[in-house]
């Protein structure tokens, strides 16, 4: 079953083209990489996704409804959740807050019965708290639950924000480069935790992901762009024998030779 | 001897005072601070209670600059807008002090909502400009609109009541000043452990992940610059059963200034830093004048000249207080509090 489709989305800023018609279907349940080299337009992709960018023409569909024009916490509502390329966390806030931001649209507490912390307030607070646990003992954080996130390290940092977007209890989970920058055991924590979501908590997942061996690995779609352009899109065999994925990424072959 | 928290459900972990010594510290200090009228001279307990409307008035303003990151020089002029209305409502409709209070705090609400729209496109100093702008409407709609305001000659107010009993002395409004400090400092507490107050801090540390997360923007800063100003309307009110008599000059931007230096020394993004600041930035003044009148027996000339430093000090307060201790007066107290915490047997 698709759960989201792009079709034809142009995206530019002023004179620069980000994206110029790029097309692509993500099925549920599955995990679906975007890949490309640097300026491809694989985050901006993303933002159309989210609703951070509004791309000029297209359509995004996300579950039979049509979002293109949806401010992102209305998206979010509807199931979608991200995490960014350069961590964008609560810095000022404990582990347990952020991921208590997290469970926002599921509480219904207003100013003040919050102001009183009387009635619903206090036992959506309870009872949000244990579903923020459950995730914390999920992602392995219960050590830092309480340290403040600008104080933690990379690594940690990177998890969090992950452990912040499940608190949404999203359908669709939009990972801009969740490996980046971390050690090879600290991805392969990472790997065993997005595997994890998508096969016990059945949710789809899109990637954008720069670790070819991770991509190959685990996503059961690729997508590549360049310049903007999908060039090619299919299971990861089918794009690793592509002509012009070996193009864009390691150039042409220089037909007189070296 | 304590050795450590243990706690056993959520709901203890959520608490605001963490231990019973804790509990019972704040209830001796309760315990003291409310027979303060009993053997506090008159003179001081005018600036105790000065420094009970202070904190009422800081804690609005830093849910709304240090909790939600909006900038606002806009507070004298939501203090103006408090405690005229109070005043007039009280004045021209005969209306008791507990209508006239919540509905002086209401108003303003409206009015930094209003002054609060234009905060989803402008952001730090352009937004502190905006509110200062509003500050200086308010301040010329406070000396023409003289049907309401009583203009440059000002506005007196009659001594707050409940039946027969007025709190016409400063012992009296104490109580009525301290127990609505009280409650605000309680329901801001409250609210920074819940939804709307983490939604807040949410757009101080990252407006755009924060709408990813799906916190409304636009409605949130609205509701922050709302509770904000109710908190400084609520203040202005104070004031005005306070002073007896407002007028124009009761506002001045000084005013916004002081409260902004409050924040900033106590502890931006803290319930209890905005109270140090509001008891600090009070004092100050007074202490500098004490100094400088035990001083004019020995040093009759240095006395105009120290009383001229206040302003000199009170900048050069904020200016060490950046460099030294950013995070303010709040931050100072935790970390020698977790020293004594455990002592001896830290670790």
């Amino acid at each position: 079953m698709v759960q989201l489709s792009c079709s034809d989305i142009h995206l530019s800023f002023g004179g620069v083209r980000a994206l110029s018609g790029v097309s692509f279907e993500v099925n549920q349940g599955e995990i679906f990489a975007i890949i490309g080299p640097n300026g491809a337009g694989k985050s901006s992709m993303l933002n159309c996704i989210s609703g951070l960018y509004n791309p000029q023409v297209g359509k995004v569909m996300f579950e039979g409804q049509e979002v293109t024009r949806l401010p992102s916490y209305e998206r979010t509502k509807r199931g979608m959740a991200r995490s960014f390329q350069n961590i964008a966390l609560f810095k000022g806030m404990s582990v347990i807050d952020n991921l208590m931001i997290g469970r926002h649209l599921h509480q219904h507490a207003g100013i003040l019965t919050g102001g009183l912390y009387y009635g619903q307030a206090r036992a959506e607070e309870i009872k949000h708290r244990e579903y923020v646990e459950e995730i914390i003992e999920f992602l392995e954080i219960q050590s830092i639950r309480k340290a403040i996130v600008g104080t933690l390290a990379y690594g940690f940092q990177k998890r969090v924000e992950l452990a912040r977007a499940l608190a949404l209890e999203p359908k669709l989970l939009l990972l801009d480069e969740p490996m980046a920058g971390m050690n090879h055991e600290e991805t392969e924590d990472m790997v065993r935790f997005i595997l994890e979501t998508n096969q016990v908590r059945g949710i789809t997942i899109i990637m954008i992901e720069h670790d070819m061996g991770v991509v190959m690995d685990i996503s059961n779609t690729v997508c590549v762009l360049d310049f903007g352009k999908k060039i090619a899109g299919g299971t990861p065999d089918e794009v690793q024998q592509d002509p012009h994925v070996i193009k864009a990424y390691l150039g042409e072959e220089d037909p007189e030779g070296p | 001897m304590r050795c450590g928290d243990f706690k056993t459900s959520y709901a203890a972990d959520m608490t605001i005072f963490e231990s019973g010594t804790a509990r019972v510290m704040l209830g001796l200090f309760f315990c003291l601070l409310f027979t303060l009228p009993l053997y506090v001279p008159g003179y001081l307990l005018d600036i105790v209670n000065r420094i009970g409307i202070a904190i009422i008035g800081a804690i609005g303003l830093n849910i709304l600059t240090g909790f939600t990151g909006q900038i606002s020089l806009g507070n004298a002029a939501f203090m103006a807008i408090g405690a005229f209305s109070c005043g007039y409502m009280g004045t021209k409709f005969g209306l008791p002090f507990y209508i006239c209070i919540p509905m002086a705090g209401i108003i303003t609400a409206f009015f930094g909502m209003f002054v609060g729209i234009p905060s989803l496109r402008i952001k730090g100093l352009y937004l502190a400009m905006a509110t200062l702008a509003a500050h200086f409407i308010v301040e010329f709609l406070v000396v023409k609109w003289e049907s309401v305001t009583g203009g440059v000659a000002g506005l007196s107010i009659p001594a707050p009541k409940i039946g027969s009993f007025s709190f016409d002395s400063d012992a009296k409004l104490f109580f009525l000043i301290f127990v609505l400090a009280i409650m605000s400092v309680l329901f801001a507490k409250n609210l920074f452990r819940t939804k709307v107050g983490k939604a807040f801090v949410a757009i101080r540390d990252q407006a755009i992940s924060a709408e990813v997360m799906g916190v409304n923007l636009l409605k949130y800063k609205l509701f922050s610059f709302g509770i904000s100003s109710f908190y400084v309307g609520v203040a202005g009110a104070l004031i005005a059963y306070q002073a007896k008599i407002i007028s124009p000059e009761t506002f001045p931007v000084t005013v916004a200034i002081d409260y902004l230096g409050m924040i900033i020394i106590g502890g931006l993004g803290s319930i209890l830093g905005s109270i140090y600041g509001a008891i600090f930035i009070t004092l100050l003044p007074e202490l500098l004048r004490m100094a400088t009148s035990a001083l004019a027996g020995s040093f009759p000339e240095l006395v105009n000249k120290l009383a001229a430093t206040k302003e000199l000090v009170f900048g050069l307060l904020v200016i060490i207080f950046l460099i030294f201790e950013p995070s303010g007066m709040a931050a100072r107290w935790h970390s020698i509090k977790n020293y004594w915490k455990l002592y001896p047997f830290s670790h």
